[in-house]
């Protein structure tokens, strides 16, 4: 019997509540002890349309969505059109039974059809809003897989007392409740043994949080000491700088929406250049946008942090679905060459990681970050154990910045040489502001005054100082992390927001007699050589597994390595690839070892 | 700011043995000391103030006086001084442009840091022409104008930086001439004490590129509003109709100057309380007060 192992969609029209129901259902099986991943499927559009929101439930910690859905929670009728091919065998469907919808099909499909006559529980129960037939709907969930309410009941009075003041909120949450339990009343007379799922909520838990990729990084971000941010709204960036909005208050963090991406880009410059730890998030239209600003801060050596959350290019592409199409270009941006890190977070974790690690980074090497990751990641919804963010490993390293008592001790004469010549390339920063700190910066090719300059000797050796800093930017790298056996048949490699598709596709492969690992990439540039060599050179086969058309970073493998990525799993779709899909594809597509 | 109270800053202090790149007899050398003497007569030193530039001749002027600099890029001077300033409400923010660079490639800009009123002073050195690239049409070159690149002489109207800063929200707004820096200085002292974004636009030749607009053509044509007592500029309709004399006779002085507002950075929560956010702490807060985000999320 499949018990806390499914998964669920909530369906409808845009505006009519499948988001709000998604994760408010997410975040009640996770306030129940379970673990979950939500995944929210929606176009560019306010109102109408089609939309669904995908919840993942598991006993054990789930990394990835699934292909398909268990239990259909339809909205519209058109939701049940849509979505009838995603439901699994064994599932249900919950309708209006006031809708036209051939119950045949559903059956055909091998899942059961729930029709309940939602707008009457409503009615009957003296609900004051339509919209309540989404609780309706909710409550055939919860009385078809046997959950105790409460979860539900505590997330309905919170909300809408929180959204209405006085009595209006309390009479709404209290009209939702009943209708609620109308909702899980009629499941439990009409459709008690429907279906097998079950959900059982474990005795004890640990204290978990619902978390997207945007709103990790900006907790790393907030921790590492970001108190600057600028940003011009853009899918699916927008909620980083949404968030650091919210948070402005409670932790003193400077944010300042801009006329375009440029201003926020070069905002960020001025403010790092100062003193600040400045990061300014778009996606890769408004990076494109961006690249400007980023060569000025490694021509002026200013360490900023931008974040690009991709969505499917070129251009304007499709604005509401994922891509990992922006390696190639975060990693060549802006004309010259100058060193820059480039990150590629492939969880909640790890992007928190990436947000308090990329300013200790941008400070110490005095470059640009690039934090790279995607719409999926941006919107899916992981609950993570509170415990697993280790604020106290947060550590906040400035790098080679001169305090002002080590000014003070300076001559009144000594000469403040801004792009000093270094063994390592680091020039000691110093603040302007201070008597003994007055110094140029530029994007001109410049002295170690920071003067502007067209001597040939000067450009070699700041060129030169410049691009000796990544001798020891590669020792931050880290190498790949594994996922399997240290020896397989087939070694599947990838980066960014697949990580957990890739991780338990491997798993299903090995459970089923195959023999799979993987490695998964944050650190990708500059890329750690021998750390890749010592982890792919032995590879019997690999298998890049990217979102993208060419395999860009197969191709960067490549060109940095030598090694060859024997084959590219590639997806373009817009749609992020799931366990399912890849290993059907390797099934298909691969014929190693077989 | 005790400093500043001990400090007696001369105009020798922003001298620097940097040789400059521009031509004999251009109007840049005047802006130069225009803002010496401004910043002088302030008793602003030269680590009290952070110039923000361009690209172009006028965007190299910080380049030759000793003070803090940050050269950007073509256009985008305003934002960077709008985040230099942001992150550090101690620094006195000076941006310098040139026509080009101000008004057309950095002309978003230029509109959102007028409503925008980041405490900043903007100069713009208006020579009517793209000079460094060798003399082609720039957004204030006068229709019908010929150059290299409309050889058939401009199509397109001249901007008016006056009248579209007025209308954009700018909270002072000035028309200086390089050919008289003790009254450019003037006008800039005003625009440093004036609290939010103010804009010094500042006529000057081009030796080199423009034989129309030069130094006598300004002489003849040039008075000052502060000779005409019955000129009051803070009457915002009258200071735009007056933004659009230019011909047989050239305003220059204060066209405006706004009700006080309060500037952009005193309406950031993160401003009103501590000092400049780049002398915080960044370990302020502990893991427990990040813990708390989590918390919401729970």
């Amino acid at each position: 019997m499949p018990v806390n192992n499914m998964s669920f969609q909530f369906a409808g029209a845009a505006g009519t509540g499948s988001d709000t129901q998604g994760r408010g259902w997410a975040q009640a099986l996770m306030r129940s002890g379970l673990y979950v991943f939500g995944l929210f499927d929606f176009e560019s559009r306010i109102r109408g349309g089609h939309i669904f929101y995908h919840v993942r439930v598991s006993d054990r910690p789930v990394h990835c969505h699934v292909r398909g859905t268990d239990l259909l929670v339809a909205f519209d009728e058109l939701a049940v059109h849509e979505r009838l091919d995603d439901v699994l065998p064994g599932g249900a469907v919950i309708y209006d039974s006031a809708w036209n919808v051939d119950a045949e099909a559903i059956r055909r499909k091998q899942a059961a059809p729930v029709a309940a006559p939602l707008k009457q529980l409503v009615d009957g129960t003296g609900g004051s809003d339509r919209r309540m037939i989404n609780t309706a709907a909710v409550g055939v969930l919860l009385g078809l897989v046997g959950m105790p309410p409460k979860v539900i009941e505590d997330s309905l009075r919170a909300a809408f007392s929180g959204r209405y003041a006085g009595e209006k909120g309390s009479k709404l949450a209290e009209e939702n409740v009943a209708v609620l339990r109308a909702g899980i009343a009629y499941a439990r007379t009409r459709f008690q043994s429907a279906v097998a799922h079950r959900i059982v909520p474990p005795d004890s838990s640990v204290p978990q949080a619902l978390v997207n990729g945007n709103q990790a990084i900006c907790i790393g971000a907030i921790a590492g000491g970001c108190r600057f941010i600028a940003g011009y709204p853009m899918t699916p960036a927008s909620t980083i700088l949404e968030f650091m909005a919210d948070k402005q208050t409670d932790y003193g963090i400077v944010i300042k929406q801009t006329e375009d991406e440029l201003a926020a880009a070069f905002a960020c410059v001025g403010a790092a250049h100062v003193g600040a730890r400045a990061m300014t998030a778009t996606s890769g239209g408004g990076f494109c946008l961006m690249a400007e600003a980023l060569g000025l801060a490694g021509c002026s050596e200013t360490g900023v942090v931008f974040v690009d959350s991709m969505r499917a290019g070129p251009s304007t592409g499709l604005p509401t679905r994922t891509e990992q199409g922006d390696l190639d270009f975060v990693v060549h941006a802006a004309h010259g060459e100058f060193p820059r890190f480039v990150l590629t977070p492939g969880s909640v974790e790890e992007c928190f990681e990436a947000g308090w690690r990329a300013f200790n980074l941008a400070e110490k090497y005095q470059t640009p970050v690039i934090v790279l990751t995607d719409l999926f990641q941006s919107f899916a919804l992981k609950s993570v154990p509170q415990a697993a963010f280790a604020f106290d490993a947060v550590t906040i390293d400035r790098g080679e910045l001169m305090t002002p008592a080590a000014l003070d001790a300076r001559g009144p004469d000594e000469l403040y040489l801004r792009f000093k010549d270094t063994p390592s390339g680091i020039s000691p920063r110093a603040l302007p502001g201070h008597a003994r700190s007055v110094h140029m910066a530029t994007g001109d090719e410049h002295s170690e005054r920071g003067f502007i300059t067209e001597s040939a000797a000067v450009r070699t050796q700041q060129m030169q100082k410049r691009m000796r800093k990544v001798e020891s930017m590669v020792r931050e790298m880290r190498p790949p992390a594994r996922h399997g056996p240290a020896q397989a048949e087939l070694t599947l490699v990838g980066w960014g927001s697949t990580k957990g598709a890739i991780a338990e596709a491997v798993d299903r492969i090995n459970a089923e007699g195959g023999s799979a690992n993987a490695y998964h990439f944050v650190d990708v540039w500059p890329m750690p050589v021998e750390a890749v060599t010592a982890s792919l050179g032995t590879a019997r086969y690999l298998v890049g597994v990217e979102q993208n058309y060419s395999g860009q970073l197969a191709s960067l493998i490549r060109q940095q390595t030598g090694i060859n990525v024997n084959y590219r799993l590639t997806k373009f779709d817009g749609r992020q690839i799931s366990p399912e899909d890849i290993v059907a594809r390797v099934n298909d597509e691969v014929k190693v070892g077989v | 700011m005790s400093e500043t109270a001990r400090q007696q800053v001369a105009i020798k202090d922003f001298d620097t043995d940097e040789r400059s790149t521009w031509c004999p007899g251009c109007g840049d050398f005047g802006i130069l000391n225009g803002i010496k003497r401004a910043l002088t007569d302030l008793n602003i030193a030269p680590h009290q103030v952070l110039f923000t530039s361009g690209i172009g001749c006028g965007s190299k002027l910080p380049h030759y006086l000793w003070a803090n600099e940050l050269n950007s890029v073509h256009g985008r001077a305003l934002p960077v001084a709008m985040g230099a300033r942001l992150a550090n409400t101690d620094l006195v923010v000076i941006s310098v442009t040139g026509d080009g660079d101000g008004y057309g490639i950095g002309g978003n800009h230029f509109i959102h840091s007028a409503r925008r009123n980041i405490d900043m002073t903007h100069i713009v050195e208006n020579n009517h022409v793209y000079a460094l690239t060798k003399g082609q049409y720039s957004p204030t070159s006068e229709r019908g104008w010929k150059t290299t690149t409309s050889p058939e002489g401009t199509h397109e109207w001249p901007l008016n930086p006056l009248a579209v800063a007025i209308t954009a929200g700018a909270g002072y707004v000035a028309r200086a001439f390089s050919g008289d820096p003790r009254h450019m200085a003037e006008m800039i002292k005003g625009a440093i004490r004036h609290r939010g974004y103010a804009l010094v636009d500042v006529l000057q030749d081009c030796v080199i590129y423009n034989r129309i607009n030069t130094t006598q053509w300004y002489r003849e044509r040039i008075y000052k509003l502060e000779d005409d007592a019955a000129y009051d500029p803070t009457d915002v309709l009258g200071a735009f109709a007056r933004a659009q004399e230019y011909g047989e006779r050239v305003p220059i002085g204060v066209f405006y100057r706004g009700p006080a507002r309060p500037t952009y950075e005193e309406q950031v929560p993160a401003l009103q309380r501590g000092p400049a956010l780049v002398k915080r702490d960044l370990n302020e807060y502990g893991p427990a007060d990040y813990r708390k985000m989590l918390a919401e999320l729970g």
